[in-house]
């Protein structure tokens, strides 16, 4: 049930990243989406969990988009497994150390990611530090706002039901 | 437990980071245009091979260096044993030598002479150093009696004095007891030279108004039918006046009694017509 859940939010960012990339965000920052996903089911779901979750989405991704397969996928695996860590050896319930999560766990995906590509010899980036910072900063804020939406929809929708039944009386 | 998991979660994590690195490997060409997996696995295994036969290689070096070393201790060792074996040998073969030439000279001095003789070597010396003889290795059995003269390519040695079956004492002329008849030889003056005991002979009776000088060659005049006639006794090395009617007069030996090791023992005694001339000369 977990897993199909996991596999439903990774099969909803990447639709969702495929989609907005071409249309909401033309600009040098570019959220990762699936990185998000990755993150906040590594920090909820433990190490094991988050890099296996990185693994597949990293290597979808690659798929679809990367011309060398594996390269997402070493990054994303890296970054859930450590979230993962973190996430099951701190304490990461409040929106600053979340949003500091999601926005360290981007810039060493970048890290990893833009690192492979350049040492393979395969793509070269300029001076992404920017674009980095700015990728980190976007998924910093959809994480932390991703987990809010969870965390209070829930009461959200019970507290509306609530009302509504109130009302009816 | 939750190390457990951790422990779990790092060799999952471990294995998928292997499983991606080769992914990417497969996909991914070096510069060389070979596929990295190929290359980084040729390479790693290339590293390995080469470890194994640097280390093979080193092993077999230093197993080869001990056993050679071995080896070479163990060679140097007989090859030092051969050295000495050698230089013993070479010793022998110059002594060998050495003898072979004084057989050879005995030799020479054996076909020159009319005489029949045999040739006999020393085998030992006195007992006491107040008797100048020595023992040499032929006896009766080859022939030898008393008082057969004894000589060496060099001169007069002695004469046989106590003649046993397999060897024989030979008196040398410096023994004090030793004499033979002599004569100068340029003037042919006569005398009778006799042994003093140490390394010169004394030569006696040899008259007043005879013609001696120092440096004279005295040789055997075969009047005493012991020695035959002419054979070099020594050289006149002193001549002075005794007061008497005599002259006193000093020979150093031709023969180096101190070094003789080989002798021609004279078998067959001189005939009296010999001394019979020779004390007329």
């Amino acid at each position: 049930m977990k897993a199909a859940g996991i596999l439903v939010a990774v099969a909803v960012a990447l639709a969702l990243q495929t989609t907005l990339s071409r249309v909401a965000i033309r600009s040098t920052v570019a959220v990762d989406l699936v990185l998000v996903v990755v993150v906040y089911v590594a920090l909820t779901s433990g190490p094991a969990t988050g890099l296996l979750t990185g693994t597949f989405a990293g290597l979808v991704q690659d798929a679809l988009s990367s011309p060398v397969i594996g390269i997402g996928g070493l990054a994303k695996t890296i970054v859930g497994f450590l979230a993962g860590i973190i996430g099951s050896q701190f304490i990461v319930a409040q929106p600053l150390p979340r949003f500091v999560v999601f926005f360290g766990a981007t810039v060493l995906h970048a890290i990893v990611f833009m690192g492979l590509y350049v040492l393979l010899g395969l793509r070269h980036f300029g001076t992404p530090y920017a674009a980095v910072a700015g990728q980190a900063a976007a998924n910093a804020v959809i994480g932390v706002v991703a987990f809010q939406l969870v965390e209070l929809l829930p009461g959200a929708v019970e507290r509306r039901k609530a009302q509504r039944g109130r009302l009816r009386r | 437990m939750i190390s457990d998991i951790h422990q779990r979660s790092g060799y999952l994590f471990i294995g998928v980071l292997l499983a991606h690195v080769l992914l990417i490997s497969a996909q991914v060409n070096t510069k060389s245009g070979v596929p990295a997996l190929e290359s980084v696995t040729f390479g790693i295994f290339s590293e390995v091979q080469r470890a194994l036969s640097g280390g093979v290689s080193g092993i077999r070096g230093v197993w080869g260096g001990y056993v050679g070393l071995r080896h070479a201790k163990t060679e140097n060792e007989e090859l030092k044993r051969q050295l000495a074996a050698m230089q013993i040998a070479l010793q022998e073969q110059r002594a060998l030598a050495d003898r072979t030439r004084g057989l050879e000279k005995l030799l020479e001095m054996r076909e020159q002479l009319p005489l029949k003789t045999t040739a006999a070597d020393i085998i030992g010396a006195a007992a006491t150093p107040d008797f100048r003889t020595v023992t040499i290795d032929k006896g009766s059995n080859q022939g030898l009696q008393t008082d057969m003269a004894v000589v060496a390519p060099a001169g007069v040695v002695g004469r046989v004095v106590v003649p046993s079956a397999r060897s024989a004492k030979v008196q040398l002329l410096v023994d004090r007891n030793a004499a033979a008849g002599a004569l100068i030889e340029r003037s042919r003056a006569q005398g009778v030279v006799v042994g003093s005991g140490d390394e010169r002979l004394q030569m006696d009776y040899v008259s007043e108004v005879s013609d001696v000088v120092a440096g004279d060659v005295v040789v055997t005049s075969g009047i005493d039918g012991i020695y035959p006639k002419g054979f070099v006794i020594g050289r006149v090395e002193s001549v002075e006046k005794s007061g008497t009617a005599y002259r006193r007069i000093t020979i150093k030996p031709a023969v180096d009694f101190r070094s003789i090791e080989e002798v021609l023992v004279v078998l067959t005694p001189p005939p009296a017509s010999d001394a019979g001339q020779g004390s007329s000369e």
